[in-house]
């Protein structure tokens, strides 16, 4: 896994609720046996029209908004457990989603892939749309060491929460299974007792 | 210390503690599927790891497999990719695997019940967020992501944060018509799509321990809809009487055995829960989704709401409501419908298909209605059979198909149109979920099964239901 250090980019806002991963990537697009490539049918039926024109007022068509960085309204990530929404997300170029509040799976699925879920207050969260929407290039500073999101304009600035087993993994590239396999031991004597 | 049955089955598993809090939980059964499996065996073979205990693994075939012409190979060609990579991967790494063609082939959710393998007392894992169905036998069972599949498949072992425990209390007595699917919509309606996220979900109350384990297997299978990483109830004699002979429950003496060991199975009484909630059953009727979450569901005889519900936005609700193509403070009833779709795991099961022949026997489907019913299982299918279920179908005009996923999530070729309605007994209506620009309305067997004979949506209690 790629190591995660400090993220300065622009972001990209979605200010819907409730993004379930049929909408990040569609069950139909789930027929690969890699793990490259989702991120061409990302969020793919609000970019596109079934004719496979562009849909120029969904906003990864608007040129404007591009960064590494996702801002969306609570409940992101919702429904199906399919990685394939992280590996899009991150495949198209997102290093970190921020919103209000993430579902399980998801925020899972998203650490054990380099993605970072950054939780934020719904007051937060509202001041980062409102710094996008008075300039679409305005800046963040995600910093995982502090657990720090910054809106480099007004220089306002949340930490937010992270599992510190999950941090040392993702500042080092490591994965849960480098971990567990290191476990083998134990494992193999708990089925013994058990 | 009083315990809940979800810390009893929980702290039985947890071989260590990790810096920082997190607990490695041993896993007893795991489930792997075509979709999101390959990349897993990928990852094995990337790091020359064997799959570490292949005999507590079960395969099988069901998102990508048509319904129709099971016998011939599938035409597309990359769901057929993906199903023979299964074949391939399970044949490389020693797991066995019920494919197309195989007689306990079917939904993963509803063969690891009906063969007995899902028991209580385990910890459940599979690549899919419906395997909080398997909870309705007192047991821990979630979904997981293919990064996890990977792990359980290298160590038997998942890294987790344990989650919040909930418990829902439902009780009294259901009125006729109004099935345990109504229960959960109704729940997940009170509740939100996102209320029980962070929690486990325990699900009790005279209402619960009435129904029938394939009406519980319904409950706790739509648990992931309000976020909740599962459901559970407690086992009792419907649990074991519906295990007792199953292929790989234990036998004879052993199956006694193990009952007297499923019995302590229960939250102990003044446990205590980090949130908990009561529901009466007369106050559920049958239930319709009108938007785009399953959270987004009313009683039939109520109205669409004028405003979305505190916390949420004006303009998400605003947005579903168009893409539903429904308008504030309307009716459902009335509403033309010319899709129905009965299967999934949610309600494929024998008892969801009896319950639709008893209703569809000597009716016909509305002209112009498209009825699909899809078993969960070839063994389903082959029950169907035996008691002549297919034959009313047929005589009503209702498509009945083979074994799997199908138009629940529309990764095979059977798929809603845009802009068509679907009166669906699955367990998602999200946007497209069913195809691009279909509209899902969730629903029980019954209200679909009536929606598809009336060719609109109809309260299927003035249709002379008994229960």
């Amino acid at each position: 896994m790629e190591k995660f250090t400090t993220i300065r980019s622009t972001a990209v806002p979605l200010p819907n609720e409730d993004v379930d991963t049929d909408q990040i990537i569609p069950a139909r697009f789930l027929k690969a046996t890699t793990r490259d490539g989702f991120g061409d049918n990302l969020f793919r039926d609000w970019r596109y029209h079934p004719d496979g024109a562009t849909r120029t007022d969904f906003v990864l068509n608007n040129p404007l908004y591009t960064g590494q960085i996702l801002v969306a309204g609570k409940n992101f990530g919702c429904g199906s457990s399919r990685e394939h929404a992280a590996w899009a997300l991150g495949d198209f170029g997102f290093r970190v989603v921020v919103s209000s509040f993430f579902a399980d799976i998801f925020k899972g699925n998203a650490l054990n892939n380099g993605l970072l879920p950054v939780q934020v207050s719904p007051d937060f969260l509202h001041d980062i749309f409102t710094a996008i929407e008075i300039d679409p290039k305005s800046g963040f500073t995600v910093n995982l060491e502090n657990q720090t999101f910054t809106i480099n304009a007004s220089g306002k600035t949340e930490t937010f929460p992270i599992d510190p087993f999950r941090k040392t993994c993702l500042i080092n590239g490591y994965d849960d299974l480098d971990f567990l396999l290191s476990l083998r031991g134990e494992i193999e004597a708990f089925e013994q007792r058990a | 210390m009083q315990k809940t049955l979800f810390d009893k089955i929980w702290d039985a598993h947890v071989v260590t503690t990790a810096e920082g809090g997190q607990e490695v939980l041993y896993i007893d059964r795991h489930f792997i599927h075509e979709v999101t499996s390959p990349q897993a065996f990928a990852g094995l073979r990337a790091r020359s790891l064997p799959v570490f205990r292949p005999a507590q693994t079960i395969a099988t075939a069901d998102h990508n497999v048509p319904t129709k012409n099971q016998h011939l190979p599938i035409e597309e060609p990359l769901s057929r990719s993906q199903v023979e990579k299964l074949t391939e991967n399970c044949t490389e790494f020693g797991v066995e695997l019920y494919g197309l063609g195989h007689p306990y082939q079917g939904i993963v959710h509803v063969i690891g019940p009906e063969l007995g393998i899902t028991q209580p007392g385990q910890t459940i894992v599979c690549g899919d967020s419906h395997t909080s169905t398997h909870g309705a036998f007192g047991n821990i069972a979630f979904g997981i992501g293919t990064s996890q599949v990977e792990q359980v498949l290298a160590t038997q072992c998942l890294l987790l944060k344990k989650p919040k425990r909930m418990r829902i209390t439902v009780d009294g007595r259901l009125a006729p018509g109004v099935l345990s699917k109504d229960i959960i919509l109704y729940i997940i309606a009170q509740l939100s799509a996102a209320g029980g996220t962070g929690y486990f979900v325990e699900y009790a109350g005279s209402a619960i321990r009435a129904l029938s384990m394939e009406a519980r297997m319904t409950i706790c299978n739509m648990s992931i809809e309000m976020g909740a990483r599962g459901g559970l109830i407690a086992p009792d004699e419907t649990t074991f009487d519906y295990l007792r002979g199953r292929a790989f429950a234990p036998q004879g003496a052993a199956f006694e055995a193990a009952v007297e060991q499923w019995r302590e199975l229960y939250s102990d009484p003044g446990a205590s829960f980090d949130q908990e909630y009561q529901f009466r059953a007369e106050d559920i009727a049958p239930m319709l989704t009108y938007g785009t979450n399953p959270g987004m569901g009313i009683r039939i005889s109520e109205v669409i709401p004028t405003a979305p519900t505190p916390g949420d936005s004006v303009a998400s609700f605003s947005k579903s409501l168009e893409y539903m193509g429904f308008d504030p403070g309307e009716s459902m009833l009335g509403k033309p419908v010319r899709y129905v779709f009965i299967g999934s795991c949610t309600n494929s099961r024998i008892e969801d298909l009896r319950l639709v022949a008893q209703f569809v026997q000597g009716k016909q489907k509305a002209a112009g209605v498209s009825a699909m019913i899809v078993p969960g299982s070839q063994q389903v299918a082959k029950q169907a059979q035996a008691e002549g279920l297919d034959k009313i179908f047929a005589a009503a005009g209702f498509d009945f198909r083979e074994p799997g996923c199908s138009a629940c999530l529309g990764m095979n070729e059977d798929k809603v149109p845009a802009g068509e309605y679907c009166v669906s007994t699955s367990n998602r209506n999200f946007e497209g979920r069913q195809g691009p620009g279909a509209r899902t309305i969730l629903a029980s067997p019954l209200t679909a099964a009536a929606a598809a004979v009336a060719g609109e949506i109809v309260d299927v209690r003035n249709w002379g239901i008994e229960n």
